[in-house]
């Protein structure tokens, strides 16, 4: 049987779509980059792409989903699919799944007027963290410490343009020890896992966050692989943080950066992911 | 070797470099975008967006 030939749908070639390219030349793979601003999709009927299987690495959440979507409808096979992205791009969206396959996380409250965010905030108690239902790189969200600061947040945000930030997604705070961790799941088996220290309560590598290898105990294994089978499985990575009571699972990302949990953790995860590619395409065929 | 749009710095651009490829300009440390490889050009990467990221 030939070997599948892999698209990758990509914004910008950034040293994880560099790092996934050079992979899938070393197999020999034939591979063709899709750039996703050149891309234009005539929904009406499915072409001949000449791709077994796309990767999607698009920089954009928006692009990712809605180009997503169309490949769903043609059944071409994508990592990830078109559900992953739905719900791992909405943050509200993924607790609900995580809330229905009992993987624990964050108490959370939703709110539709600055109001009621108000009363939702007093009701979990300071502090409190509010989120953007989409967004990454831990921008927007902001720790809220008392009533004066909810007041002005749930203002801002009132105002802010995007009718999404007047959708108030608030999560207690979790108090954790100057960490988080970030586990790698490639199908059904979590490759990899970081803790990411910082001194500031957000501790994203993308706003200064140090990565150093955590162990993938069988406790965190199991968690992170129900957690990636809450949002649809594939190619995921799991934000987990250290609470009192036990880990939680604050976020799941379906564009996953790596770059710098490479060398921290030993594990070729470039490799790991290509494999997954080709699993998928072969099984599609 | 290319100029950085920035700063008019020299850029030097890998050999392996690919279309696409996000470098940075070692003088004024703006993000580049690799707009073509022969000859190099770039251009000023775009800013991040709302719903850029993971």
């Amino acid at each position: 049987m030939n070997k599948p030939r892999v698209g990758v749908l990509l914004s910008r070639v950034r040293v994880e779509e560099k790092l996934l390219l050079a992979e899938l030349e070393s197999r020999g793979v034939e591979t063709k980059v899709i750039d996703d601003r050149e891309l234009v999709l005539a929904v009406e009927q499915r072409p001949e792409l000449g791709v077994d299987v796309i990767l999607e690495r698009c920089i954009q959440h928006g692009t990712a989903l809605y180009a997503l979507s169309v490949f769903d409808a043609w059944g071409v096979p994508t990592v990830n699919r078109y559900e992953v992205a739905e719900i791992c791009g909405n943050k509200l969206l993924t607790t609900m799944r995580l809330i229905r396959d009992g993987v624990p996380s964050p108490r959370t409250r939703v709110a539709f007027t600055p109001e009621s965010a108000l009363v939702a905030i007093e009701e979990l108690g300071y502090p409190v963290v509010l989120k953007p239902l989409i967004g990454s790189w831990g921008r927007l969200i902001s720790k809220v410490n008392d009533r004066e600061a909810a007041e002005a947040i749930v203002e801002h945000k009132d105002v802010l343009g995007n009718y999404l930030h007047s959708i108030y997604y608030i999560q207690e705070y979790i108090q954790k020890p100057g960490r988080d961790i970030r586990a790698f799941v490639v199908g059904s088996e979590t490759i990899a896992a970081i803790y990411r220290a910082s001194e500031h309560w957000i501790t994203n590598t993308a706003r200064g966050g140090q990565a150093s290898n955590c162990p993938v105990t069988p406790e965190l294994d199991a968690l992170c692989v129900r957690a990636a089978r809450a949002v649809g499985g594939g190619v995921v990575a799991i934000d987990l943080l250290e609470a009192p009571e036990g880990l939680l699972v604050n976020e799941v990302n379906y564009t996953m950066e790596f770059r710098n949990s490479i060398d921290t953790t030993g594990v070729n995860i470039p490799a790991k992911i290509v494999d997954y590619v080709l699993e998928v395409a072969r099984a599609a065929r | 070797m290319a100029k950085c749009p920035e700063c008019d710095a020299e850029v030097t651009v890998g050999s392996d470099a690919v279309k696409g490829e996000i470098v940075s300009c070692a003088e004024c440390g703006a993000e580049l975008e690799v707009k073509d490889t022969a000859p190099v050009a770039l251009a000023l990467a775009p800013k991040a967006e709302e719903d850029w990221g993971e």
